[in-house]
């Protein structure tokens, strides 16, 4: 036992040693990732939850009830150009806080990457029930509108044209045009985000990911809720609107 | 007679054991769940708390407990009187009446497949923690068996048997009840449901009627019942997400739910999904039992729902009462919904009394 403790010392001695001969070898490194939302200019967490207090671009009141988003191929790039996976897939769920701080280790070098992820999955990952952590938090797509899994469940309510409350399902999923159910056409509306810069020094780095939620109402199409509020996931120009909307909803 | 001799071996350990220390340690059999291949593909691997494993003696012991009366103050109501395995384990009755005939609020539930409600928020509203937690209460509860665990842990302890049934399953004849809810929780861990004829389909194993096939269109499409955001679909058969919901049933409420638990008025009139597995066994329907049938329920989705603060957003067009779906349609969403029993669940000889 005791060999083996000074075996474990001389060589962490060795690797600390070694540590400042070179920026590129990669050392195991604790990546942390932090999701956080705001409208505009403030942050919005669940407790800002269930209550009429947004106003989209549109004039719209709303609320939020549930924001729950998938990531995937979350990917660092070093400058020199080798990428280094993160993780396969992340489902941020702004209701359950252990969803919104990730940290994993992983074997990379000190230096500067850009950091990236896929909102929703591609085709080639979004597998019809594959997933059992995701089929257990009910995110899946029926067959019906091409299987797979839901990009985000965005659901709230907001204040009509007549003055009353009504629930609005801003669900993104695989566009689908399902008029003739033996022939779906279906369109990966899933979409890459660049966030940009990260350094990762002393083997680690903390990201922060933030979502403006406006964005989705607001750029390039301005959102109506009194014309596009539920029922969208068969709706394929729909879908085709989110995803633009979606591309400038993150930032770091 | 297994028990007999595992008594009698026992005996002899224990009256050896002070003469030697190399005496192998008694240990119970331990069990691992069978998962049935449908779970195993779709689902996570269920959780089993590592204070609590699951064994044969443990399980036998909970199922003892689980069907005698010998828990109620006057010996007259078991769990099962209220959990019934024809019913799926639960009543007929709207609310069960308790050993004293005072009535409850609540529908009683049905138990299986509990292992896989990972968030182990029990009961509709979400009030009891753990199996083993939830299993305090109902022994105590006024309006059910009415007893005090003192008691209780008394009469178990005078009993001819019980003492050496804890023996095996728990190493132990100083009978206390955080061991009597533990060998109850280990018992309900091993009710599952898995054989419907919807869980053959899935497996290919049989067809469906072209009603039932529409019938769970009906569930999945968006646009008419929309049941699968909180009830589950063929990727989730477990038929529910096991989360909080306002289904519209109320305008306003009598029952907060689980407002009543968090002290949060968003969550007032909010209850945990049901499982829609063996509808055929468990009616009425919902948390006070309101509705007695299928037919009932689903016209309460499709043109009954009530408006309040707290109505789930996926609930659509409140003003006309819901999406009123054709009477074709109706029909074949309850011939879809009849699909989820599993007759075998019911019959199942282990978990009869
Ligand atoms: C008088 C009838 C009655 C008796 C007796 C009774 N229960 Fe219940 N049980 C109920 C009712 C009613 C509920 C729903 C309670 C609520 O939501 O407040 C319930 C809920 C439960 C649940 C929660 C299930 C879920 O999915 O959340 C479990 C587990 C349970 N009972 C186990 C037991 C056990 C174990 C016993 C015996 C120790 C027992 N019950 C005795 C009526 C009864
Ligand atoms: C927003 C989530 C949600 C949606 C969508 C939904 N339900 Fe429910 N369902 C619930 C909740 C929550 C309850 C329990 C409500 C209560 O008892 O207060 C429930 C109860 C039920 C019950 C009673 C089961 C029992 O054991 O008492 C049935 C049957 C049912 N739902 C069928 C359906 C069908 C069919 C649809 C689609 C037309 C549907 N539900 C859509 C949340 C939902």
């Amino acid at each position: 036992m005791k060999k083996l403790i000074t075996l474990f010392l001389g060589l962490s001695i060795a690797f600390t040693s070694c540590s400042s001969d070179s920026d590129v070898a990669p050392k195991e490194t604790t990546i942390n990732i932090n999701f956080t939302h705001n409208w505009e200019e403030d942050s919005v967490t669940k407790d800002d939850f269930n209550n009429i207090k947004f106003t989209n671009e549109h004039g719209e009141e709303l609320s939020i009830e549930r924001l729950r988003y998938l990531v995937s191929n979350i990917y660092l790039t070093h400058t020199s150009g080798s990428s280094y996976k993160v993780e396969d897939y992340l489902l941020v769920d702004v209701n359950d806080e252990e969803t919104l701080s990730y940290t994993t280790n992983t074997l990379l070098p000190n230096g500067t990457y850009n950091f990236s992820f896929r909102f929703g999955f591609s085709d080639e990952n979004n597998i019809d029930g594959e997933y059992p952590d995701l089929n257990i938090a009910s995110f899946e797509v029926p067959m019906i509108m091409g299987g797979g899994y839901h990009y985000m469940q965005f659901d709230g309510k907001f204040i009509d044209m007549n003055d009353t409350t009504v629930g609005f399902n801003y669900h993104a999923i695989r566009a689908v045009d399902n008029t003739d159910p033996d022939n779906l056409i279906l369109k990966d509306t899933s979409f890459s985000v660049t966030l940009g810069e990260v350094i990762v020094k002393d083997n680690s780095a903390t990201i922060n990911v933030k979502m403006n939620i406006a964005e989705w109402f607001k750029n390039p199409n301005e959102w109506d809720l009194n014309v596009l509020n539920q029922m969208l996931m068969p709706n394929y120009e729909a879908q085709l609107l989110m995803n633009a909307n979606g591309k400038s909803v993150f930032s770091l | 007679m297994k028990k007999w001799l595992h008594i009698c071996f026992l005996l002899i350990f224990i009256s050896c054991s002070s003469g030697s220390d190399q005496q192998e340690e008694y240990i119970p059999i331990p069990v691992s769940l069978e998962v049935p291949i449908l779970f195993q593909q779709k689902l996570i691997a269920p959780l089993i708390p590592a204070d609590n494993p699951l064994t044969e003696e443990g399980i036998a012991l909970g199922k003892k407990l689980f069907f005698d009366t010998i828990l109620s103050k006057d010996n007259t109501q078991s769990c099962a009187t209220c959990h019934n395995p024809e019913n799926s384990f639960t009543d007929t009755d709207q609310f069960s009446d308790g050993i004293d005939g005072i009535r409850g609020t609540r529908n009683s539930m049905p138990l299986f497949n509990l292992v896989w409600n990972f968030d182990e928020r029990f009961t509709w509203d979400g009030k009891e923690f753990s199996l083993e937690k939830q299993a305090f209460e109902p022994v105590s509860n006024p309006i059910e068996m009415h007893s005090n665990w003192i008691d209780v842990e008394k009469k178990l302890q005078n009993h001819p048997e019980y003492p050496s049934l804890f023996q095996l399953a728990f190493k132990t004849v100083a009978i206390d009840s955080a061991l009597v809810v533990k060998a109850i929780a280990q018992f309900e861990r091993t009710l599952i449901s898995a054989n419907s004829k919807f869980d053959k389909y899935l497996l290919g194993q049989v067809e469906l009627t072209d009603n039932e096939l529409n019938g769970f269109n009906v569930f999945m499409d968006e646009t008419k019942g929309d049941c699968f955001h909180c009830h589950g679909s063929n990727n989730n058969p477990l038929w529910t997400d096991n989360k909080f919901h306002n289904n519209g049933l109320d305008a306003t409420f009598t029952d907060l739910g689980l407002g009543g638990v968090t002290g949060d008025t968003n969550d007032n009139g909010k209850f945990r999904s049901p499982s829609l597995r063996n509808l055929a066994f468990t009616a009425p329907y919902m948390h006070d039992g309101r509705f007695l049938t299928i037919d009932e329920v689903i016209n309460h989705y499709s043109e009954g729902l009530q408006n309040s603060e707290t109505i789930d957003p996926l609930m659509k067009k409140i003003d006309q009462g819901g999406v009123n779906l054709t009477s074709q349609d109706k029909a074949d969403l309850k011939a879809f919904l009849l699909s989820l029993s599993d007759y075998d669940f019911i019959n199942n000889p282990k978990f009869q009394q």
